[in-house]
């Protein structure tokens, strides 16, 4: 579904990825955790072009990303959530989730909204359609943006760092709209630091450090017995 | 040389009425098309200057150094002149049009270009993530929320751009302020020179004025329903990027 070939990025003369080789299959729950600064988020932001490679190659359901053909598969394949959330202020909830439909997917505005209730429900935001995105808490304007990158109704889902941004009393609702997520036939691939999400959905875990992958594997075989060092201190750490 | 108060050049002034109306309108329009112009050029060179691409940008700075860091009389003149020794002088108003356009552009550029800076990063990557291409990200989700952001300062360089009409005066223009000097220095009108500016500065009032007030209260509103924003918005929202 998203393979990423000897990806490299530098910033001016720093290196955040080095050779990263990665795959993706249809419908796998991917988890990327690792260190701040570690090309988590980097990784994450060249599967749909955010950042283009400096070297390397993308390819999306096989099709290789490039700068020509990134906008229309992205509009088709691939859709993200941020950890600043980046709702558009100036426009409802309903607007946020309708406005990509409409425009981009070339669906009537009874159709769009149909889908963005459906979501809101899903996400269990019914009562917010006509309110402004400022006027909502952290936790329920990530949803609302999760809301709003499943009204694109695409293969892929990318979340980078999805919990990052929010108060510690709303980190649960959202985990738990995207656990719910998890049980659906989407591609997922999240940067987390939210380990107990990861051990619950993750199909595989890949840790990262100094712009490399250093380790892959399955929640069971990551968190039980890890055989890099790097992974025990990391883990050392973050799990109380 | 008859003074603020003295009946007869009052009476001169609104005898020869018709003249500072004919100014009046010379101005406005002159002012209405190069308004026009500021605003397309201003567009499209503050969004050069936004674009990301290096080639546009530099083309974007020194169009907008060029026009800042010269003074418009020579800009006036120079463009006045050259078409004029060229042969192909397109009249006194056109030149004013365009070449009051092209100044107040450079300004209009910088106005666009600080408002979709004022956007924040997120909503472009947004925007991006989601699949729309760069017309339709300026046209949906940027714009709209620059647009608030620009227009304070828009309106006051149109102001500025009414007011620099009077510069129309170093080539022999019809505008307001040229027609107040040809009458008070005029042969058979001269003399009133006080009332004859005070009416020609009370019409650029009439007119500026009420542009200026609109574009503070603008300002001022904008920036208390900002404090609105921020005061929402200092909630949950500590950031750990990478």
């Amino acid at each position: 579904m998203i393979r990423l070939e000897n990806v490299c990025k530098n910033f001016g003369d720093l290196q955040v990825l080095k050779n990263v080789n990665l795959e993706v299959k249809e419908g796998e729950k991917l988890v990327i955790i690792g260190p701040s600064g570690s090309g988590k988020s980097t990784t994450v932001r060249c599967m749909n072009f955010l950042e283009e490679p400096t070297s390397g190659h993308v390819y999306i359901d096989g099709q290789k990303l490039t700068h020509a053909n990134k906008t229309k598969i992205i509009r088709e394949s691939i859709s993200m959530v941020f950890q600043q959330f980046n709702l558009y202020p100036h426009m409802t909830v309903l607007k946020n989730l309708t406005i990509a439909p409409m425009k981009l997917h070339h669906k009537s505005k009874k159709e769009a909204e149909d889908l963005a209730y459906h979501y809101l429900d899903v996400v269990g935001l019914r009562d917010k359609a006509h309110v402004y995105p400022t006027t909502l808490s952290g936790g329920q304007q990530q949803r609302i943006a999760i809301a709003r990158a499943l009204c694109a109704q695409t293969k892929i889902i990318l979340f980078d760092e999805p919990t990052s941004a929010l108060d510690p009393e709303t980190i649960q609702e959202v985990l738990d709209v995207m656990i719910k997520l998890a049980k659906e036939n989407i591609t997922m691939v999240v940067v987390t630091h939210e380990m107990g999400f990861a051990r619950q959905v993750a199909d595989r875990v890949v840790f990262m450090a100094d712009g490399q992958i250093i380790e892959e594997g399955t929640p069971d075989h990551f968190f039980e017995n890890p055989s890099n060092e790097r992974v025990k201190q990391f883990l050392g750490k973050i799990i109380r | 040389m008859s003074g603020i108060i003295s009946a007869r050049a009052w009476g001169k002034v609104w005898a020869y009425r018709s003249t500072f109306l004919l100014g009046l309108l010379n101005t406005v329009e002159t002012a209405i098309f190069a308004i026009l112009l500021a605003l397309v050029l201003g567009v499209i060179f503050g969004l050069m200057a936004t674009s990301g691409k290096k080639i546009l940008q530099v083309i974007s700075r020194v169009y907008v150094e060029i026009m800042q860091n010269t003074p418009i009389l020579l800009q006036l003149c120079f463009f006045y002149y050259a078409l004029a020794f060229s042969g192909h002088s397109i009249g006194i108003l056109p030149t004013g049009i365009v070449a009051l356009g092209v100044y107040t552009g450079a300004y209009m550029a910088e106005v666009v270009r600080a408002g979709i800076e004022a956007v924040p990063k997120g909503q472009f990557e947004a925007a991006m993530s989601q699949g729309f291409t760069y017309v339709e990200r300026m046209y949906y989700i940027i714009l709209p929320q620059s647009i608030k952001i620009i227009l304070p300062p828009m309106v006051n360089q149109i102001v500025n751009l009414i007011k620099n009409t009077s510069c129309l005066y170093i080539i022999g223009g019809a505008d307001l302020i040229s027609l107040t000097y040809s009458f008070v220095t005029g042969e058979n009108t001269g003399g009133a020179y006080a009332p004859a500016y005070l009416v020609s500065g009370l019409l650029f009032f009439i007119i500026c004025y009420p542009l200026s007030k609109t574009a503070s209260v603008w300002e001022i509103h904008l920036k208390k329903r900002d404090q609105r924003v921020l005061f929402q918005r200092t909630e949950g929202t500590v950031t750990d990027n990478e």
